[in-house]
C-alpha cells in the first residue's frame, strides 16, 4: 500500500520543504518573536513523519541514516554545554550574551548565544519525536535480542 | 553568585548525556558513573564547607535575581543531603556493576542512573517551587523506566500501578503550585515566605499548605504509602535500594522545607495534622514490618517507618527536634540503603526473599550476617550507631517540648513502639536466615556474592563514623537545623538585595 499514492507524494516533496524552511524560521526567530528551539525542533519531525506517511520508513532511514536516541543526547548535550559556557567567563550558569552583526545583504542582524542552546533543544525535540514514532512503527522489543 | 551550586546536578547530567551517547562500550560507561558520581560527591563536600563557613550560596540562573529568575540555593541542609545522597548513589553504582547484568547495563541502565541522581540533587538545591516539581518528574521519569527496566512481569505489573499513581499526585502537585501561584504571584519559595508572612497564613493559605502536605505525603509514603511495598519489592536490588534511599526521601526534604520556610505560622493546624500522620505512619508500616514473611516486604515497610520518624521530628518543632529530624533523615539514607543492599545479598544468594525457607546463612556467609546485625541495631536506634543521636533528640523533645501543644507524649510512645517493631522485623530476618542449620550448601547457591559486599561495607562505614563521631558532625547538623527554624536567614540569602 505504501509507495503508490502519486499525489500524496508529490505534494509531500513540495510541502516537505517549506516546512523545513519554515521550521528554521521558527528557530532562528525565537529569540524575540514566538518560536524556539521545542517548536522548531516539532516541525522538523513533522515534516519528516509526512515523508514516512507518504514513503516508507526505509526510504525515510536512507535519507537520516542517524540513531535518533542518540540525536537527542546529542541536542540536550549542546543546550546544557551552551549553559556551561557561561561558567568559564565567570557568569552565572545560563548567562547568554548578544552579538550585532552587519552582513551585506541581510542587513543588521543580532546573534544571541541562546541561540546555540535553542538549536540543541531542537535537536533534543526531533530526536526524541522521532525515536518515538519509530518505536511504535517498528513494534518490536529491542530488549529481548 | 556561586557556580559551584549548580554542580551537583549538571556533572550527573553530564555524565548521563554521555554514557547515553557512547553505549558500545560497558567498561567506558561504568567508569564515567563512578566518576561522575566521585566528582559530584567532591562538588557536594565543597559546597557543604563552603556553606558552613561563608553562609548559605545562591546561585540566580542567567544572572535573573531571585523572585524573577529560578534561583539555586545551598544551605547546611540542602548541602549535608547532596553530600549523604552522592555516598548513597556511589555505594549502590558498585553495587549495580556487580549485580545487575549485561542486559540492562547495555540498555540505558547508566543513563538514568544518573539522570536520577541529577533530579535528586536539583530538588535539593532549587529555590522555586515549579523547579521543585520538574526535579520531582525528572525523578520519577528516570525511576519509571528504572522500575520496568528488564520486563519481567512483578516489574511491569507494578510499574503500571507506580506510573498511574504517580501521575496522579503530580497532578495534584500541579494544582498546588497553580493555587499558590493565583494567590502570590511567585513561586520562589523565598518570595512566597516573605509574602506568607507578611498575609499571615490564612485559612485559604492553609487549605494550599495541606494540599501541598497531601502531595509530599503521597511522594514520601507518610501515612499515604500503599504503593511502596509493591513497587519497592519489584526492581533488581541496587536500584531498589536507590530508591528506598533516595525517593521517598526528596518528598521527605520538601515536607521539611516547605513547612519550616513557609507554611510555619500555623503549627496548631498543620504540624500537628503532621504528628497523626507520622504516629499513624510508624504503628500501620511496624505491623507491616512485623507481619511481613518475605524480606523484601519487610524492609519496604521499614522505609515507611523511617519516613514516619523523620516527620514526628518535624512535628515535634523545635529546634533540637529538628535538628533530630535531619540527623536521623541523614541516617535513614545511609542505612535504608545499606539494609536493601544486604538483603539484596541474601536474596542473590538464595534466589528467592521467603523466609520461612531460608536458615543458616551465616556459616557460609558470616560477614553478610554481622553487617545485617549491625544495620538491624542502627535503623533501632542503639548507641553507638547512628540511629541513636536523631532519635534520642526527637523523643526527648517530644516528651519535654511539647507541652505548649498539649504533650506529644503519645508520639514519644508510639515512636518508642515503632523502634521496636524495627527490632523485631529485622532480627526476625537475622535469626531466620542466618541461625539455625545450614540448608544451603555453597554449591547449591543461586549466585555469588563475590564484591558485593565491598558497597555494603562503605556504608556500614559511613553509618558508623556518622554514629561514632556523632559530636563532630553535630555542629554542621545543628547549623543546618538552626537554618531550617530560622527562615530569615535563608530569606536574607535570597532576596538580600530586594528586601
Amino acid at each position: 500500500m505504501k509507495g503508490k499514492d502519486v499525489i500524496l507524494q508529490t505534494v509531500t516533496k513540495m510541502a516537505a520543504y517549506i516546512i523545513l524552511a519554515f521550521s528554521v524560521y521558527l528557530l532562528a526567530g525565537g529569540h524575540h518573536n514566538p518560536g524556539g528551539g521545542f517548536v522548531g525542533g516539532l516541525m522538523v519531525a513533522a515534516a519528516v513523519s509526512l515523508l514516512l506517511l507518504a514513503y516508507d520508513i526505509r526510504i525515510v532511514r536512507t535519507g537520516f541514516p542517524f540513531d535518533f536516541k542518540t540525536l537527542a543526547a546529542v541536542g540536550v548535550l549542546i543546550a546544557v554545554m551552551t549553559g556551561m559556557g557561561s561558567l568559564i567567563f565567570g557568569e552565572p550558569f545560563l548567562s547568554q550574551n548578544i552579538f550585532h552583526l552587519h552582513i551585506p545583504v541581510f542587513g543588521h542582524i543580532e546573534l544571541a548565544t541562546s541561540l546555540l542552546f535553542d538549536i540543541g533543544v531542537a535537536l533534543a525535540v526531533f530526536g526524541t519525536a522521532m525515536s518515538i514514532i519509530y518505536m511504535i512503527s517498528e513494534d518490536t522489543c529491542a530488549w529481548k535480542r | 553568585m556561586n557556580n559551584l551550586v549548580v554542580l551537583p546536578l549538571l556533572i550527573p547530567m553530564l555524565g548521563g548525556l554521555i554514557t547515553a551517547i557512547f553505549r558500545k562500550n560497558i567498561i567506558f560507561r561504568r567508569l564515567l558513573s563512578l566518576l561522575a558520581i566521585v566528582l559530584t560527591g567532591a562538588a557536594s563536600l565543597l559546597l557543604a564547607a563552603q556553606a558552613s563557613r561563608d553562609g548559605v550560596q545562591l546561585l540566580e540562573m542567567g544572572g535573573w535575581p531571585a523572585p524573577f529568575g529560578i534561583v539555586f540555593v545551598a544551605d547546611m541542609f540542602s548541602a549535608l543531603l547532596l553530600v549523604t545522597s552522592s555516598l548513597v548513589a556511589m555505594a549502590c553504582l558498585l553495587f549495580a556493576f556487580r549485580s545487575i547484568g549485561e542486559h540492562r547495563e547495555r540498555f540505558y541502565f547508566y543513563p538514568l542512573f544518573l539522570f536520577l541522581i541529577a533530579g535528586v540533587n536539583g530538588a535539593f538545591l532549587t529555590g522555586d517551587l515549579f523547579n521543585l516539581f520538574v526535579c520531582f518528574e525528572v525523578i520519577l521519569l528516570a525511576s519509571y523506566v528504572l522500575l520496568s527496566l528488564g520486563g519481567t512481569k512483578i516489574q511491569l505489573r507494578e510499574t503500571i500501578k507506580y506510573v498511574v499513581f504517580n501521575a496522579v499526585s503530580s497532578m495534584l502537585f500541579l494544582v498546588a503550585v497553580a493555587y499558590l501561584y493565583a494567590v502570590f504571584g511567585t513561586l520562589n519559595m523565598a518570595h512566597l515566605a516573605q509574602l506568607v508572612a507578611e498575609a499571615g497564613q490564612s485559612g485559604f493559605i492553609s487549605v494550599i499548605a495541606v494540599l501541598l502536605l497531601i502531595v509530599f505525603s503521597l511522594k514520601s509514603a507518610l501515612f499515604l504509602f500503599f504503593w511502596l511495598p509493591g513497587a519497592y519489592g519489584a526492581p533488581p536490588v541496587a536500584v531498589a535500594a536507590l530508591f528506598a534511599a533516595l525517593l521517598t526521601k526528596v518528598g521527605v526534604y520538601a515536607i521539611l522545607r516547605t513547612f519550616t520556610l513557609i507554611f510555619y505560622h500555623q503549627p496548631g493546624l498543620t504540624h500537628d495534622l503532621m504528628a497523626v500522620l507520622a504516629a499513624l505512619t510508624m504503628l500501620l508500616a511496624g505491623l507491616g514490618a512485623v507481619s511481613g514473611k518475605d524480606i523484601r516486604s519487610i524492609l519496604s515497610y521499614n522505609v515507611i517507618i523511617g519516613v514516619g520518624f523523620i516527620i514526628a521530628g518535624l512535628a515535634v518543632f523545635t529546634l533540637d527536634s529538628v535538628i533530630g529530624s535531619i540527623y536521623y533523615l541523614m541516617h535513614d539514607m545511609l542505612m535504608k540503603a545499606l539494609l536493601f543492599l544486604l538483603g539484596g545479598v541474601i536474596i542473590i544468594i538464595v534466589g528467592h526473599g521467603r523466609l520461612q525457607e531460608i536458615s543458616g546463612l551465616i556459616r557460609n556467609h558470616p560477614l553478610t550476617g554481622w553487617l545485617f546485625f549491625i544495620t538491624a541495631l542502627a535503623l533501632t536506634g542503639l548507641p553507638p550507631w547512628s540511629g541513636f543521636p536523631g532519635k534520642v533528640l526527637i523523643i526527648r523533645q517530644a516528651l519535654a517540648g511539647g507541652a505548649e501543644h498539649g504533650g506529644y507524649f503519645w508520639l514519644a510512645g508510639i515512636a518508642l513502639l515503632s523502634s521496636l517493631m524495627v527490632l523485631y522485623s529485622l532480627l526476625r530476618i537475622f535469626i531466620n536466615g542466618f541461625w539455625g542449620e545450614t540448608v544451603l550448601p555453597r554449591a547449591m547457591e543461586k549466585g555469588s556474592a563475590k564484591g558485593l559486599l565491598y558497597p555494603c561495607l562503605i556504608l556500614t562505614l559511613a553509618g558508623a563514623l556518622l554514629g561514632i563521631g556523632a559530636e563532630l558532625f553535630y555542629p554542621y547538623i545543628a547549623l543546618a537545623g538552626n537554618g531550617l527554624m530560622n527562615p530569615d536567614i535563608y530569606l536574607q540569602a535570597v532576596l538580600g538585595e530586594v528586601i
